[in-house]
């Protein structure tokens, strides 16, 4: 009888134990958050891994941005070798999707409910032919100022609430010799901004219907020119050394004073963290004037591959601790973007981040919350960087009228379509 | 026991012949063995490839490579990008930037090289010292070399602000942030960079020169000028020639320097082809144009290069 047992318990710990090893205890992950602030919001996951057990293998990629990365993703996945998961944007997911290599995380998503608490418009992106195949991590927005306190206070400004509100705020701060606007003469930053000039001065509807149903009647129409015009207004409140400029360079400016406003993406919120600087006191975010009630948005996501079966339970730990209310919390509030799921609890964010969770709720609710064309949630590549070479020609002056602009933005996305 | 022997004796000579001529064969199959690792690998990753992307040029390749012919749409498209020049589409600056850029480049480096060698070869003291300092910007990577002349061409930063801050205000260059001129700040830093190495060609060759020549004509009373016109130059034609193909593949291959110097320039002038094939491919997802551009690029070279090998390289009539 005792015999038994023993051989029993050896039998069913040995079954145990093979079972256990079938399993990889392990995370491949293939990102391109290397800088301090994302990999101190990256460590977040890590630790919540590392507590079921499951080890983090970064998959190394060469060189900074997101290009380099997507470049090794593709070489990756032709040979076969899919990591548990990548950071992807937008219509990379689905072309990967459509590819057929990416995972199916819908029953995951069913026993979590992602259905319900994250955002429709997001689900475009991570549900393809009704399968989950990536977690988003959080949620961007693009249409927001930010504003140096100090600087707003000695020339006496106040919130503005509209186009007009916006540009004699400008004037204020060029009276008082400050530069009103900082920029960075790259093509995604000047089109990230004319995403919020193009949503301030057509509104919400016109907005989709340019930017996210690409209706040509839309993109030529009397609105699209008023909103170049209303870019050119703005390029003529930069310093003459905008081009080519960083991003980050340009938050600097508004940082130290030298520069009064930037219009930016939530990521410089980071910025201001880094530099020790608390909203409300030091720093000031509004929605960009004319925009409030909606969100232009970009989101970054966990695509999840098809990997072997032995390594399925480390993506489904992996996806399930991404969409857990507490990590999204955490991260986000490191991060500086808002969780992607709308059911997370504000308390441990800033002013900024309280406002944008709001925001992405009332949004969500009121069928405003649209995908930004210059970050690639708008259209595909191709159609997006054929519409951001027409902002920066517009810009720097190789197109010179509204008019011609509207032309050839109408050009450039259909041939790219 | 003898039956042994003679069958032993017969034995050896058939065994050594074939020993001996697999050892000499082995010998002259040595090189061919040595080399065929590395004639495999430039057959299968430089020509399979170049046919590879060809291939792919004619189908409707996207985000992955489709192998679905489906005609020439891309050199469709990119032939009437050719001629879209208001505003400029970016294929035709890439083309008339690689015109520029080319030219200059290769013209001004082998000038300033043939030049700073010939006055290096005047026996002067410090030759030693002064060498290695013209050559050393070749050690650099392009990207160095393109952040370096960021920030100096600056106008915020570098030589502009310097010599405001030094009481010349009137003094302005913005060319890196000029659409018309960022190109030429690509040549600047080019021609910083490879004309040291392009000038150490040229010593090479000035060394190689018969002493015997130059008096021979210095006695026949030609003027330096002259000595120079008329024999050194003509006799440093090899070295033209390597310092051309070397020069010529560089600027065609420059893709760092505009990338780390510019950004690609406002409004994307500053692009090269190179830069317009890598946006392509792998940023806008349309593999079947970067290819296409990809092959225009290579039977450009081919169109230049074949000619010009094919006139210095040929026997000449003596």
């Amino acid at each position: 009888m005792l015999r038994k047992l023993l051989i029993g318990t050896a039998l069913a710990s040995g079954l145990a134990f093979a079972a256990h090893a079938e399993d990889v205890k392990e995370v491949q992950m293939l990102h391109w958050w290397t800088s301090g602030g994302e990999a101190a919001a990256l460590n977040v996951l890590k630790g919540d891994l590392a507590k079921e057990g499951y080890a983090w293998k970064d998959v190394p990629v060469a060189g900074g941005g997101g290009d380099a990365a997507m470049t090794a993703l593709k070489a990756m996945v032709a040979a076969g070798n899919y990591p548990t998961a990548s950071q992807m944007l937008g219509y990379t997911v689905l072309d990967y999707a459509a590819a057929g290599v990416m995972g199916d995380l819908t029953e995951t998503a069913k026993k979590e409910g992602w259905d319900k608490s994250v955002p429709a418009a997001l689900q475009k992106f991570s549900v393809y032919d009704g399968k989950w195949v990536a977690a988003p991590v959080n949620v961007h927005s693009v249409n927001w100022l930010w504003i140096n306190k100090a600087v707003m206070d000695k020339i006496g400004g106040t919130e503005p609430k509209t186009f007009d509100d916006f540009v004699a705020l400008l004037d204020k701060a060029k009276a008082a010799g400050v530069i009103p606007l900082a920029l960075g003469g790259q093509n995604w930053q000047e089109a990230t901004m004319f995403d919020s000039v193009v949503l301030s001065t057509g509104g919400p509807e016109f907005y989709k219907k340019a930017f996210n149903d690409l209706d040509d009647a839309s993109l030529k129409s009397d609105t699209m020119k008023k909103s170049f015009d209303n870019l050119a207004k703005l390029v003529t409140y930069v310093d003459p050394n905008f081009s080519g400029r960083d991003w980050n360079l340009a938050t600097a400016m508004v940082i130290k004073g030298d520069a009064l406003v930037q219009v930016m993406g939530d990521w410089a919120k980071g910025e201001f963290h880094a530099a020790k600087k608390t909203p409300g006191t030091d720093f000031l975010c509004y929605r960009f004037p004319g925009t409030d009630g909606s969100v232009i948005y970009n989101s970054d996501m966990f695509g999840m591959f098809n990997v072997p079966d032995d390594r399925k339970a480390a993506q489904v730990a992996l996806a399930t601790a991404t969409l857990s209310k507490s990590f999204q919390s955490a991260f986000n509030v490191v991060k500086g973007s808002v969780p992607a799921r709308t059911d997370v609890p504000d308390t441990d964010f800033d002013a900024c981040g309280k406002k944008g969770i709001a925001d992405l709720k009332a949004a969500n609710d009121g069928g405003t919350l649209f995908g930004s064309l210059a970050q690639g949630y708008g259209a595909p590549p191709a159609v997006a960087n054929a519409y951001k070479d027409v902002v920066s020609k517009f810009v720097h002056g190789q197109i010179k009228t509204s008019d011609e602009a509207v032309t050839e933005l109408v050009k450039a996305i259909d041939d790219a379509k | 026991m003898s039956t042994v022997a003679t069958s032993q004796i017969k034995l050896t000579p058939e065994q050594a012949r074939p020993r001996a001529s697999v050892r000499s064969r082995l010998q002259d199959a040595l090189p061919k063995i040595v080399l065929a690792p590395s004639f495999a690998i430039t057959i299968v990753f430089v020509y399979g490839f170049i046919l590879w992307t060809i291939y792919l040029s004619f189908t409707n390749s996207k985000t992955f490579p489709s192998y679905v012919i489906t005609g020439s749409r891309a050199y469709q498209r990119l032939w009437g990008w050719t001629f879209d020049t208001d505003p400029p589409s970016s294929w035709y600056t890439s083309i008339t930037n690689m015109g520029i850029f080319g030219f200059l480049y290769i013209f001004i480096c082998l000038a300033l090289g043939l030049f700073l060698a010939i006055l290096l070869d005047q026996k002067i003291r410090g030759e030693g010292v002064l060498r290695p300092i013209y050559l050393y910007p070749m050690a650099l990577s392009f990207i160095v070399t393109g952040v370096a002349w960021k920030w100096f061409l600056d106008p915020g930063l570098g030589l502009e602000q310097t010599l405001h801050q030094w009481g010349w205000t009137s003094f302005h260059f913005d060319w890196i942030k000029n659409k018309d001129f960022v190109i030429y700040t690509v040549v600047i830093a080019g021609v910083w960079q490879a004309s040291g190495f392009i000038m150490a060609m040229f010593l090479a060759g000035l060394r190689g020169i018969d002493g015997e020549i130059m008096k021979a004509a210095q006695i026949d009373g030609a003027t330096t000028f002259q000595l120079y016109r008329r024999i050194v130059i003509p006799l440093l034609r090899p070295i033209f020639l390597s310092a051309f193909i070397v020069l010529a593949h560089l600027a065609i291959k420059s893709y760092d320097l505009v990338v780390a110097l510019t950004s690609g320039g406002p409004g994307g002038s500053a692009w090269l082809p190179s830069n317009f094939m890598y946006e392509y491919t792998f940023k806008r997802n349309e593999m079947a144009v970067g290819s296409a551009s990809a092959v225009i690029m290579l039977m450009t070279i081919i169109a230049i290069i074949v000619p010009y090998l094919y006139s210095e390289l040929r026997e000449k009539p003596r």
